[in-house]
């Protein structure tokens, strides 16, 4: 399941849809009336963080639902040019970051699918 | 019943779906690892051929590939062959593999991870700029992005990616299939593309069976929740011929965010503990080849275990030393995220020490295992103007994603050259393209008291299949009578399918995801229902039938659901 900060996500303004709602491969989530972005169904969710890497605001957390133990640990993550930067944190605020090599520059082309609707048009 | 928030901006109005009309040379359904490999292969080898490519998601992040892989599966590592690559997946299978389609494999997968390497990716090496070995078919990558870099190739090339358009169908006359049909989620634009040549690449069938876990936990599954075995129902309602659906794969995962065990096994050497602490494989089980033995082997002795009571079954990581410790956790966040969160729930600075270890739901895929298309060593299906690459192929197990991309160069190279040869489009039936629009939007029509959602059908279906099929809750175990249950409960189920209801598009895909599901469930039970002997334990243990029989059995059940009838046909083909 996704935890999303209502306070940071910003809607993504004026886009067509929310980067979240963009990726997800299970179209699970959606702007609503609000102009934030919400999910439809968390016990859909594949938790595979698209929407997490996606967001701009970085307003989305990765969590794990109470029926197989989730106790409040969250994940973030951020998507720079050549690293995943993944933010881990444990109920008691203990944070455990971790830089992970995802992309390498080999044709000079430039960094596939970073974030929003840019990555569409190439 | 969970409920399902409305989809704000897609409105319940018939008049307003479109339909849209393109025509192309290639016609791509299903945008994952062949997908997007297929479409870039396509235009660096014939740039003048046009080309589109259906995808249900976002090319980003779709298929098997959205959340990363860290290792590559089938690469030939110095002192690997060809022929020992065949060898090791023929023994993996008990025999009952297509050699040649695997051969064609072994061949090219070298070649296909240098040039995704060339892409970005990145894989680990060491000092003398080999890559880094994690076993002799296996090497270590950090693919947490590698499907944004293919998709980035695949928008590159010049192909036309069609995103969240799903597919329902394809364009066929009796004879030869010309295009295809999907419904855009976002548009609401019902497609109807008409192509020289259709490669059909999409997953394997998930959600078929109960999953471990339900709720709020149901999609914490292996395979994607979102391959629901489309490209299966789509060809066996044309009549194309299918193989090996009862080979299922069965993926024994950490309990309960189905993180993969051969990162722990493979990658730091884990050994599979019991309860009492005994390295049960070596010890108890050297009869099924101990810590050697083939992978359905691994999940049977740890369901044996339990059975004996002396589960739960564990992987052993307590040898680890800090370092090594995180750098286990950095290749999950590579792979599947969920199990680091698991351990920060219990508190991160707790020790790790044994991760629990379980069989997950049966799937029927044709990547790990083999469920899929019968096709020749070139890619073509049985049906004209049909060809497949990847999970969606059946006989050559244990391609993974690189032997996914490299069928997709197999197809693309015969896609050329055929349409050279045969390079017209036939013209659509309208009224064919009427009674798609109907079929697809129906759900749109059923309001009444006796309508029902997608989830109450997966609900019963997936109850079905797991009691009366094999599911978790019998072991996996399956008998005749059982199996007789099953094939009634289905068809009563398909006739469930008129009261489907949707409310807007999101509840559609279900709806359209459901139909195609369980008519895949059907062609399985068939399968199932006809090797009337043990092959693969787990993956298919007829209990009625306990023994492997060499005598009649080396072979493959195919099967062709009769195109007017429905009725599923079984043959039965010599091994070759």
């Amino acid at each position: 399941m996704i935890y999303i900060n209502k306070d940071v996500c910003n809607g993504c303004g004026k886009s067509k849809e929310t980067m979240c709602e963009r990726i997800c491969p299970g179209d699970l989530l959606f702007r609503n009336k609000d102009k934030k972005a919400d999910i439809r169904d968390q016990g859909a969710c594949w938790v595979c963080a698209a929407c997490v890497k996606a967001c701009p605001q970085h307003a989305i957390e990765l969590k794990l639902p109470l029926q197989i133990g989730g106790n409040g640990a969250s994940l973030n993550a951020r998507v720079s040019k050549g690293e995943t930067i993944w933010a881990l944190k444990d109920l008691k605020g203990n944070v455990e970051e971790f830089k992970i090599k995802s992309w390498v520059d080999r044709d000079k082309e430039g960094c596939p699918a970073l974030i929003g609707e840019k990555a569409d048009k190439v | 019943m969970v409920a399902v928030i409305p989809h704000n901006e897609i409105v319940l109005d018939m008049d307003k779906v479109k339909i849209t009309r393109l025509k192309t040379d290639v016609l791509i359904v299903g945008g994952g690892a062949a997908g997007c490999f297929a479409a870039s292969e396509l235009k660096v080898n014939a740039p003048n051929c046009d080309c589109i490519v259906m995808e249900k998601a976002h090319i980003d992040r779709s298929g098997c590939l959205a959340m990363g892989i860290n290792a590559i599966n089938a690469y030939l590592n110095p002192g690997e062959t060809p022929d020992s690559f065949v060898a090791y997946i023929k023994n993996e299978f008990m025999g009952v593999v297509r050699e040649d389609l695997l051969y064609s494999i072994a061949e090219g997968l070298n070649s296909v991870v240098h040039e995704v390497e060339g892409w970005g990716l990145p894989i680990e090496k060491d000092r003398n700029g080999y890559y880094k070995m994690r076993g002799k078919r296996s090497i270590r990558i950090h693919g947490e992005r590698l499907k944004p870099i293919l998709a980035e190739r695949a928008k590159r090339s010049g192909a036309k990616i069609l995103n969240r358009v799903v597919a329902t169908n394809f364009i066929f006359d009796g004879e030869r299939v010309s295009g295809a049909y999907g419904f855009g989620i976002r548009d609401m634009t019902f497609y109807v593309i008409e192509a020289k040549a259709v490669l059909v690449a999409t997953g394997g069938a998930s959600r078929i069976y109960k999953p471990n876990n339900e709720g709020s936990a149901r999609n914490l599954m292996w395979y994607s929740p979102w391959n629901v075995g489309t490209g299966y129902a789509m060809g066996t309602r044309i009549g194309a011929e299918m193989t090996c659906f009862e080979n299922r794969f069965v993926a024994l995962r950490v309990k309960d965010v189905n993180a993969p065990t051969g990162t722990l096994a493979l990658g730091v050497g884990a050994k599979q503990i019991n309860a009492i602490g005994e390295s049960y494989l070596s010890e108890r089980y050297e009869c099924f080849g101990g810590r050697k033995c083939v992978t359905p082997y691994r999940l049977y002795a740890t369901i044996l275990e339990d059975k004996a009571g002396r589960g739960p079954c564990y992987l052993d990581i307590s040898h680890l030393g800090d370092r090594e410790r995180r750098k286990l956790k950095e290749d999950f966040l590579s792979m599947n995220p969920s199990i680091v969160l698991l351990w920060a729930d219990e508190g991160l600075d707790k020790k790790l020490s044994c991760v629990e270890i379980c069989g997950t739901e049966p799937f029927i895929e044709g990547g790990h295992s083999e469920a899929g298309y019968w096709v020749d060593v070139d890619r073509r299906t049985t049906i004209k103007g049909l060809y497949a690459a990847g999970d969606i192929t059946g006989g050559s197990p244990k391609k993974y994603a690189s032997g996914a991309w490299v069928e997709a160069r197999i197809s693309v190279k015969t896609i050329i050259a055929d349409i050279r040869s045969n390079g017209k489009i036939r013209a659509v039936d309208e009224s064919d393209i009427q009674n798609e629009l109907q079929r697809i939007t129906a759900p749109f029509y059923n309001h009444n008291q006796n309508s029902v959602t997608a989830r109450e059908m997966e609900e019963r279906l997936q109850k079905v299949m797991d009691e009366y099929a094999g599911g978790i809750s019998t072991n996996y175990e399956l008998n005749d009578k059982r199996l007789r249950l099953a094939r009634d409960l289905l068809n009563e189920l398909l006739g469930h399918l008129e009261f489907l209801r949707a409310d807007n598009s999101y509840e559609l895909v279900g709806c359209l995801e459901i139909i195609d599901r369980i008519e895949v469930a059907q062609v399985l039970v068939e399968h199932l229902f006809h090797r009337r002997e043990t092959r693969w334990p787990c993956y298919q243990t007829r209990i009625d039938f306990p023994d492997r029989d060499d005598r009649f059995w080396l072979k493959y059940v195919n099967s062709i659901r009769d195109t007017s009838s429905g009725k599923i046909k079984i043959i039965k083909r010599d091994l070759q």
